[in-house]
């Protein structure tokens, strides 16, 4: 009870899940999560292919539509009230494995677009937060590109940016970096650490176990879509509880 | 600068660029590459050359010999002597009724043809994004001012027709605030109402700034095919992507009606279609209405097509990958919103070869309305031009003249087309 008490950042809560089931057809993929994150804390759900991490963070932002439980995010709960919905996903960023820039849209213009369209900022000002998060993420000489034309690193990098730019309260890492190049995760971790650092409420389904441990405050284990183990990541890594998780970790530490 | 002395050669200066031997460039190069490059291409080569001195040695003298400017087949005949020659005398004769249809009024030709040259300008801003939106507000009334100089009549009906779309799109704005169902139901009852009551204006005063009055029947030539295949494309176009977004819609009874329409459609012969037009609705309406014919055969045809483009739209949004769907979601767009900025410009984009290939085909179908006795370019040509007894005979010259006619007009379409995406490519692949 202590470590939990430890792992608050602060009181406030940003996301509470409580007892949420999630089928595919018959297939049962998550079953009783109960959750709840506090703003400002940095979350690495880690566990094998197939477990149900991608599932649960898109159940946050609707992505995927979960059949029994309670999702509250930021004060609103999540029903299927379109504007309820629409107004969850303008407070959530979410980055995506394989980027999903709009192909057909400059840079500048991938970042501007939802605020323009969502937040009604005016153009001008739009601009100057794009180019502002582009300097952040340390590509502001790629603005008036095309996506097609930059590396994955960069790619990924820019739709960090492009959450950045509706100003969320929280920000979900779908791996993040496991569609990149070796050379390239590197500046993609960087950029998230930087996020992280300045206090960001981050869930984060990652592979990178380097990252979970400077960066998390909490690690969620996952398998056969329940949460097995949840600690902090000191005692995580060096100390797990559960069977399947000592497994887990001997499996991708071990090489 | 290092010091090269230690090396036992050091050049000291470039040496000259030399063209490359006489045989590697120029026309010889490609002739050898493209013409010659075995002993088998060399032969189909010679073939294809005789073939083609055959063909054009024959045709020639027919085309320079050809007579412009007598009166019938006969004369032409007499002029020739016997000798290979077109008789081009018909089109130059009858070029008139080949463009505007034979009951077209003479002293009116000028109204048609300006109208096609506002085309142009109407159009240009929805072809080429470059040139200054502004031009759109003339794009958005040109089927007004087109209709009031085809159709002439006052200039109060196409007006009054203006108005009530705009007095209903003024109600769909106030609204749709509400919800957008009620919005579109406000809009469309108020545009209807402000057009019935606008009817009242323009029957009250028919010779306000009037025009002589053209029926449909009156229309005819190639005009009638440009009118029909420039209103079913831009109709056909924007239905056929409601009716794909319908396809894809979650809710039901939308998804069925789009799904049965489309099915429905284009399991059906468009010939059929047109009689349809033609005959059987005249049972189904009550007797004395006068529902315009070609109103009747624009519909036709604009649903056909627009069950075509409907379906190969569809194919441009099952295209898109799923993260583009899910991208435009996480960042807040709503439905209407992500469509239209992230999925529409790339899934037809993806595609326009398939829109282009619908327009071309449905703008050479215009030519199926001969069947049902109108007089558009083919139906000039089997009927009045054929039947007469000045030309009776004409084959090659008159089908010549159509073919070429809708070859520049498809050929155009499909140029711009392979432009356009040219223009689009984003993706640096």
């Amino acid at each position: 009870m202590s470590a939990q008490a430890q792992m608050k950042v602060s009181d406030q809560v940003a996301i509470s899940i409580e007892n949420m089931n999630k089928w595919y057809g018959t297939f049962h993929v998550l079953r009783d999560i109960d959750l709840t994150v506090y703003q400002g804390e940095r979350i690495v759900i880690a566990g094998p292919s197939g477990s149900g991490k991608s599932t649960l963070i898109r159940c946050i932002n609707a992505l995927e539509e979960h059949q029994k439980g309670r999702i509250e995010v930021d004060g609103t709960v999540l029903s299927s009230d379109l504007k309820n919905i629409d107004k969850i996903r303008s407070e959530v960023g979410m980055v995506f494995q394989h980027f999903n820039l709009f192909p057909h849209l400059t840079i500048l213009e991938n970042l501007t677009l939802a605020p323009i369209w969502v937040r009604k900022t005016p153009k001008a000002e739009a601009e100057e937060v794009a180019m502002h998060y582009l300097e952040k993420v340390k590509i502001p000489e790629q603005a008036d590109k095309y996506p097609g034309q930059l590396s994955g690193g960069q790619q990924q990098r820019v739709a960090i940016a492009r959450s950045l730019c509706m100003k969320p309260r929280i920000m979900l890492f779908d791996e993040p970096t496991s569609a990149l190049d070796p050379e390239m995760i590197k500046e993609v971790l960087d950029t998230m650490i930087e996020l992280a650092e300045e206090g960001m409420t981050m869930l984060c389904v990652t592979h990178e176990m380097g990252f979970a441990r400077q960066v998390a405050n909490r690690v969620i284990f996952m398998d056969a879509g329940q949460i097995v183990e949840q600690n902090e990541p000191e005692e995580f890594f060096n100390n797990p509880k559960s069977d399947r998780t000592k497994l887990f970790l001997s499996q991708i530490l071990g090489h | 600068m290092a010091d090269t002395s230690q090396y036992a050669f050091v050049r000291h200066e470039m040496l000259p660029e030399q063209s490359p031997p006489a045989s590697e460039q120029g026309i010889i190069k490609w002739l050898r590459e493209n013409l010659f490059s075995s002993w088998f291409n060399s032969i189909l080569t010679l073939v294809s050359i005789f073939f083609i001195y055959k063909i054009v040695s024959g045709a020639w003298p027919w085309v320079t010999n050809g007579i412009w400017s007598t009166s019938s087949l006969a004369e032409c005949r007499e002029v020739l002597d016997g000798a290979t020659g077109a008789c081009f005398s018909v089109l130059t004769e009858r070029w008139n009724q080949l463009l505007f249809g034979f009951q077209y009024p003479n002293d009116a030709y000028w109204r048609p043809t300006l109208a096609f040259v506002l085309l142009a300008f109407a159009a240009a801003p929805v072809l080429f994004n470059k040139l200054p939106r502004k031009m759109l507000i003339f794009t958005g009334l040109y089927p007004f001012i087109a209709f009031w100089l085809i159709w002439g009549g006052t200039i109060l009906t196409p007006v009054m027709v203006l108005v009530g779309l705009m007095v209903g799109f003024l109600a769909f704005q106030r609204l749709e605030q509400q919800s957008f169902a009620m919005g579109m139901l406000g809009g469309i009852v108020a545009a209807v109402v402000a057009i019935w009551l606008g009817g009242f204006v323009s029957s009250a005063l028919p010779g306000f700034l009037a025009f002589e009055a053209v029926p449909s029947r009156d229309m005819g030539g190639f005009m009638l095919n440009l009118i029909l295949g420039v209103v079913c494309v831009s109709l056909s176009l924007p239905i056929g992507i409601l009716l794909a977004l319908g396809r894809q819609s979650d809710m039901l009874i939308i998804k069925w009606i789009c799904v049965m329409f489309i099915e429905f459609i284009r399991g059906v012969p468009l010939i059929t279609l047109l009689f349809v037009a033609n005959v059987v609705l005249a049972y189904f309406l009550p007797p004395g209405t006068n529902f315009d014919l070609i109103l009747r055969v624009i519909i036709m045809i604009t649903m056909f097509s627009s069950a075509y483009i409907a379906e190969v739209i569809r194919g441009g949004l099952a295209a898109l990958p799923q993260g583009q769907y899910e991208a435009a979601d996480s960042l807040g767009l709503d439905y209407a919103q992500s469509m239209r900025l992230i999925i529409l410009p790339q899934a037809l984009k993806i595609s326009i070869p398939g829109i282009v290939n619908v327009a071309v085909g449905l703008f050479k179908d215009t030519t199926l309305v001969s069947v049902i006795s109108m007089f558009d370019l083919v139906g000039m040509i089997r009927g009045p031009v054929l039947s007469s007894t000045e030309w009776n005979g004409v084959y090659w010259e008159l089908w010549g003249f159509a073919v070429l006619l809708f070859f520049v007009v498809c050929y155009g379409i499909s140029q711009y087309s392979q432009w356009l995406e040219r223009q689009l490519q984003t993706d640096h692949r």
